[in-house]
């Protein structure tokens, strides 16, 4: 009798392990396999050895790694770029949203189609772009408006001080529309009520954005910015690698964890430091987006990962 | 009917949006002006918005003697094509398997699923074992294969949409009318969930079609596979090693990378599919970007 019973319970529930079997495995493959490969970190890899007969290297990779300027470097610069991605992101995406929302619907759909359209284009071909602006020889800056002006032309891909404004820029272009949709979705959904009532009290839009949408917009905002939080170890590969065309002078102000781990892995062929980069960057990483997370949950409890 | 303040704050809004949209595009129209420039002009004048001389050579260059290009873009849609057919069906059964109530074992399967957007091995590991253990480096599998194939996020996004958008009364009624477990799921369950898959079908493509750190990290010796954001990857490449040799002195073979505005043709032609389908697919498109942040 229990047999049975368990047995078509087998029978009932078998159909759904195997549509789930092919996505369980391939996540199996391509994210915990991995994870296993992190004691790389901890090895003198030989690539006679593969990864599990490699030598042991103790704490030595994470010895050169820490005693090297570059560890300070990629770390600041990852976590300076993105404070400020997410600070100029989101006073951008939300004055944005809030304006999309005052104009008539049908502008708002027309405006909205054209700055979504910069998040479509893949990191290459704006490196593409970026450097029809920014190429010393026949960069649009260079060759009009620098030229214009009767000023020398710059080196932009060797001068590392205009990095950190180009990348900022660089992102804001290609995010803000993305971003914006999201906290425009927020407002267009708002009481239509509260602003009714605010009308009738003779309240201009000024002070309809300061005491209603602004108010009502910041759990929004809130758990927006703690989502960006929790990712603060991790950058863009394709902002930091393609767009400062990989160049070696201006790594000072370009040089963030994904493109050190990069380079280390694939360019110059320093895995034992590669990987220790790339430890370090999964656990902190990993705590961030937890405590990022308990604080999200505390907030607004929906919005929680966990 | 509008107060004057009220119109005031209207025109402040419609100019500043109106910035926007022209801070987005202008990259845009000065990389379609550069690929229709002459190459001459471009090189003497620089890029410009209003070029001395229009030219249609580049795209002539690409249809007559382009045949390398052409065979990239065919990859880049062969390799979006099978990579999007293949990541939507293993998604959706993935998700439609732990959406269903009373599955042993359903809690695990979705922080199996979950804990994989929380912490990851990242690039060392991982590049270690699709090259040590599966041998996908030159090979089609590594442009279709690692990272894109299943991502957790869309998993868990078409969980919540089976689990909120689909009455479980109904797939009980197809079961008690005969259905199999997978007659159900395809004839009522995926008609329903229509929205959703159309919406990570789209996210999917985009994903595919702009992928290039797959060909960066992969493909080292075959480049016959290379999809046209590979191909756009290795010359910006070239172009930097040229000019750094440059600069030391070193003579170097220009001769053998299209000239620039064939190299503006090509990243145009690279955004024109979505370009061309972005009207039909920019409200799902919109839409799909609302529905992961209302719950991730």
């Amino acid at each position: 009798m229990e047999k049975t019973k368990k047995k078509s319970k087998v029978r009932r529930y078998l159909p759904f392990y195997l549509m789930a079997l092919p996505g369980l495995v391939y996540l199996f493959i391509n994210n915990y396999m991995p994870m296993g490969g992190l004691i790389l970190a901890f090895k003198n890899y030989s690539a006679r050895k593969g990864i599990w007969g490699s030598n042991w290297a103790g704490l030595k990779n994470f010895k050169f790694l820490f005693a090297t300027q570059d560890a300070w470097t990629i770390t600041r610069n990852t976590l300076c770029y993105n404070i400020a991605f997410i600070i100029l992101g989101t006073i951008l995406s939300v004055t944005i949203a809030i304006l999309l929302s005052e104009v008539k619907a049908k502008a708002a759909k027309f405006y909205q189609s054209f700055i979504l359209l910069p998040h479509l284009i893949s990191w290459v071909i704006i490196s593409y772009l970026v450097f029809a602006f920014l190429s010393a020889e026949s960069g649009f800056i260079n060759n009009t408006i620098l030229a214009a002006l009767g000023k020398e032309g710059i080196n932009w891909y060797s001068e590392a001080k205009y990095w950190p404004v180009i990348i900022v820029l660089v992102y804001l272009w290609q995010s803000t529309g993305y971003t914006s949709i999201v906290y425009y979705a927020s407002v267009v959904g708002f009481d239509k009520g509260y602003y009714e009532a605010a009308e009738l009290e003779g309240a201009g839009p000024w002070q309809k954005i300061r005491y209603i949408t602004l108010p009502l917009l910041r759990p929004v905002i809130i758990t927006m910015v703690m989502l960006s939080v929790g990712r603060i170890f991790y950058s863009d590969f394709g902002l930091f690698y393609q767009i400062p065309m990989n160049s070696g002078t201006i790594y000072s102000t370009t040089n963030v964890i994904d493109t050190y781990v990069y380079r280390g892995l694939l360019q110059q062929g320093n895995i034992g430091m590669s990987a220790a980069a790339g430890l370090y960057q999964s656990v902190v990483g990993f705590i961030i987006v937890l405590i990022a997370n308990g604080i999200v949950r505390k907030i607004d409890k929906d919005s929680a990962f966990i | 009917m509008y107060s004057k303040k009220t119109k005031g704050f209207l025109a402040f809004a419609n100019i500043f949006l109106a910035l926007d949209v022209i801070c987005c595009i202008v990259p845009l129209v000065l990389l379609v002006i550069s690929s229709f420039t002459d190459n001459t002009t471009l090189i003497r004048n620089g890029y410009q918005f209003i070029p001395e001389k229009f030219s249609l050579d580049a795209y002539a260059y690409l249809l007559k003697s382009g045949k390398l290009i052409m065979k990239a873009y065919g990859m880049s849609f062969v390799v979006t094509g099978l990579g999007v057919a293949v990541s939507l069906t293993v998604t959706t059964m993935l998700a439609y398997a732990i959406s269903r109530p009373g599955i042993p074992g359903k809690k695990i399967l979705t922080f199996f699923v979950f804990f994989t957007m929380l912490f990851n091995g990242g690039l060392v590991p991982t590049y270690m074992m699709y090259t040590g253990v599966f041998h996908i480096k030159n090979t089609i599998w590594a442009l279709l294969i690692p990272n894109l194939l299943v991502r957790a996020y869309y998993v868990m996004l078409m969980r919540s949409y089976f689990q909120t958008s689909i009455p479980e009364e109904i797939l009980e009624a197809a079961s008690i009318d005969g259905a199999s477990e997978f007659q159900t799921f395809y004839k009522v369950s995926i008609p329903m969930a229509k929205p959703i898959i159309a919406t990570v079908a789209l996210f999917s493509m985009i994903l595919y079609w702009n992928d290039w750190q797959n060909g960066l990290y992969y493909l080292t010796t075959r480049t016959d596979l290379f999809t046209i954001q590979n191909l756009l990857n290795r010359m910006i490449q070239e172009i930097q090693f040229l000019s750094s040799n440059i600069a030391v002195g070193q003579t170097a073979d220009v001769a053998s990378l299209p000239s620039t505005a064939v190299r503006m043709a090509i990243a145009v032609i690279g955004i024109l599919p979505i370009a061309i389908t972005y009207p039909f697919i920019q409200n799902n498109f919109a839409k799909g970007i609302t529905l992961g942040a209302v719950k991730g």
